[in-house]
């Protein structure tokens, strides 16, 4: 017997905070301009002692104003969507259950747009605006998917196809008609897309205010992560051992729509993410979810850093969104789940 | 010690200690519940009104056939659901009442397992059962640790520790869920047809290991069965439930009268008396 301890939990994720570090660093030093790993240590230092004028403003620039909010915005993202794929998952107590399968990336999409918009320039807005979309949208798929009373694995899934194809539609519809940004940008966005520029000018008060809606909703779940092991065990049982199952579902519910609308408020819909990173770090650690949020988060900041440094290379000079790089590695992946979880 | 044959001696010593009336583990007070398919409509099935106690190291057996309300007053029992009236008092306390944790701390249930989604190790799936003890993240403790073993030993199932839930055989995941209801510490362990999917060996060696389970941990055992014969083999008392009413209560001598078994199981049976007491319901010829 070996359960688990709060010390495995920090030495798990150390481990994987150490390989994030390397992506990171990996990541800094892949673009257009020349910049050697000693040079990104040695600017990453200075910048961590608040050291400005001792660094030269070229690197300066290339680190902290360029490719180093585009790394946060990618960890933001990968550490949101997989903390909500591990949430979904649970909740709906379903393996294949992600937010971008479900449509719910979809409804958030759709509840960005229109904040967009609506309500242009109220900072915050389109998070919320992203929340809502993603929370009516798991609610109807959650509905939609129930047969004869009970959640059906497959009904769930192609309630979730049927939503994101539909809320898509409409998106282009908006997209077309509105004509306010220009289409191409829109069109990388729906596929999921670091490179949108930050809305302010304050671009490290922005990431403050996103990473401080990460910590909240992500500990808001993690907070009921034992529950959830039980719930996956079965929800009845779960009810007999002591667990409030209706308030933890509600609380999850919550948390991973927030999380679901906080990433595709940056990023647009990135799939796959959610469904991936947490099954990886289940064959590797285990399913226990004290272990495994805290883990997929990690490991889905590692996978969104390294999808997206892949995506500006392969390439070069030109793009690929990252969502097309995720999409690419995930789909094969996914189909392998539903072949072995469908019986 | 063979637990089946040594069962029957301190059952006598309980009942001559039971004169001045110690108070009931489980008290069941004219309970009833309805069950209608929208609140307005006149109830499709009515339960009761069921009353019995139960004692500490006392094994009561719910008899009756399909739809006779058994799985309803399990959940009746088990404080899942509040009686439209009487009163289901643990330890003097409503089940229906108690805190969610301080419930499954009093009470465990046994059911048919639900499907498991990811894998999961024996060890991890008994220490579910510490559950309602813990704390916050609710990190197992040594003692949990120590308490999930004992579990496991006293359902022979060491070896086991170590394999997946999924690998096991039918009898050995039964056995495995029993360790987690044991891991609870509970005061009442109920059984919802625990020896539905066993064959005779099994069926046999579970009841045993019930009454080896309330005489040594002071269990008060409920458990729904089909078994007629080995219900009246293992239990100190039947409760005998036919289309929601509870015909009998009382010592398996008391309620295996051929008339009421015949009626109550559609069924043409006899009832013999076997050398130590308990009756034996048999089949009669030319059906």
């Amino acid at each position: 017997m070996r359960p688990l301890t709060p010390r495995r939990i920090l030495a798990t994720c150390g481990l994987l905070a150490a390989v994030l570090f390397v992506v990171v660093v990996i990541s800094l030093r892949t673009g257009a301009y020349p910049i050697s790993v000693r040079e990104i240590v040695l600017t990453l230092f200075q910048g961590a002692r608040g050291r400005k004028d001792e660094v030269p403003p070229e690197f300066w620039l290339v680190v902290f104003g360029l490719r180093l909010p585009r790394i946060a915005l990618g960890i933001l993202v990968g550490a949101a969507l997989s903390v909500a794929g591990a949430g979904f998952q649970a909740l709906l107590r379903n393996p294949l259950a992600d937010p971008y399968v479900l449509g719910v990336s979809s409804g958030a999409a759709l509840g960005a747009i229109v904040s967009l918009v609506a309500a242009p320039h109220v900072v915050g807005a389109i998070q919320l605006a992203a929340f809502a979309g993603a929370a009516a949208t798991i609610m109807a798929v959650y509905f939609l998917g129930r047969r004869g009373g009970q959640l059906d694995s497959a009904t769930l899934l192609l309630a979730g196809i049927v939503a994101a194809s539909f809320l898509s539609a409409i998106i282009i519809f908006l997209i077309t008609t509105l004509n306010t940004q220009d289409l191409r940008g829109m069109a990388y966005w729906l596929m999921g897309d670091l490179s949108s520029p930050a809305p302010t000018t304050n671009i490290s008060q922005w990431l403050l205010f996103l990473f401080s809606v990460l910590a909240v909703a992500a500990g808001v779940m993690y907070a009921t992560s034992s529950d959830l092991n039980l719930i996956l065990t079965g929800e009845e049982e779960a009810r007999h051992l002591g667990v409030n199952v209706r308030r933890v579902k509600v609380v999850v519910y919550v948390a991973a729509s927030a999380l679901t609308g906080l990433a595709v408020s940056v990023s647009g819909a990135i799939g796959y993410v959610g469904l991936l990173v947490p099954h990886v770090m289940r064959m590797m650690f285990g399913t226990d979810y004290r272990l495994l949020i805290p883990a997929s988060a990690v490991g889905g900041a590692i996978a969104i850093v390294a999808a997206d440094t892949l995506a500006r290379t392969v390439v070069a000079p030109t793009e690929l969104p990252v969502g097309a790089m995720t999409a690419l590695a995930g789909a094969p992946v996914f189909i392998y789940l539903m072949r072995r979880s469908v019986r | 010690m063979n637990p089946a044959a040594g069962s029957s001696a301190p059952m006598q010593q309980r009942i001559h200690a039971a004169n001045p009336e110690p108070p009931a583990r489980l008290k069941v007070e004219q309970v009833s519940y309805a069950y209608a398919a929208t609140d307005r409509s006149a109830p499709e099935f009515t339960l009761g009104p069921v009353s019995f106690q139960a004692q500490p190291r006392e094994i009561v057996a719910i008899l009756g056939p399909n739809a006779s309300g058994k799985s309803t007053l399990l959940r009746l029992l088990a404080g899942l659901v509040k009686p439209l009236s009487g009163r289901v008092e643990i330890d003097g306390a409503e089940a229906s009442g108690l805190h969610l944790r301080t419930r499954a701390q009093r009470i465990a249930l046994v059911q048919q397992e639900s499907e498991l989604l990811f894998r999961l190790r024996v060890w991890e799936y008994v220490l579910q059962g510490r559950y309602p003890y813990g704390r916050r993240l609710r990190f197992e403790s040594p003692e949990d640790c120590l308490l999930a073993a004992n579990a496991l030993s006293q359902v022979a199932a060491d070896p086991l520790r170590d394999r997946w839930m999924h690998q096991l055989s039918g009898g050995e995941k039964q056995r495995v869920i029993l360790a987690r209801a044991l891991a609870q510490q509970p005061a009442l362990l109920l059984l919802d047809e625990p020896t539905q999917h066993l064959d005779i060996g099994g069926k046999v060696e579970l009841l045993r290991r019930l009454r080896r389970l309330a005489d040594d941990n002071g269990h008060s055992v409920i458990v729904v069965t089909h078994e007629l014969n080995l219900a009246a083999e293992f239990s100190d008392r039947i409760l005998l439930l036919h289309g929601g009413k509870c015909l009998r209560v009382g010592s398996p001598a008391e309620v295996y009268e051929p008339e009421i078994l015949e009626t109550v199981f559609g069924a043409p049976l006899e009832v013999e008396m076997r050398p130590n007491g308990r009756p034996r319901a048999i089949l009669r010829g030319n059906y």
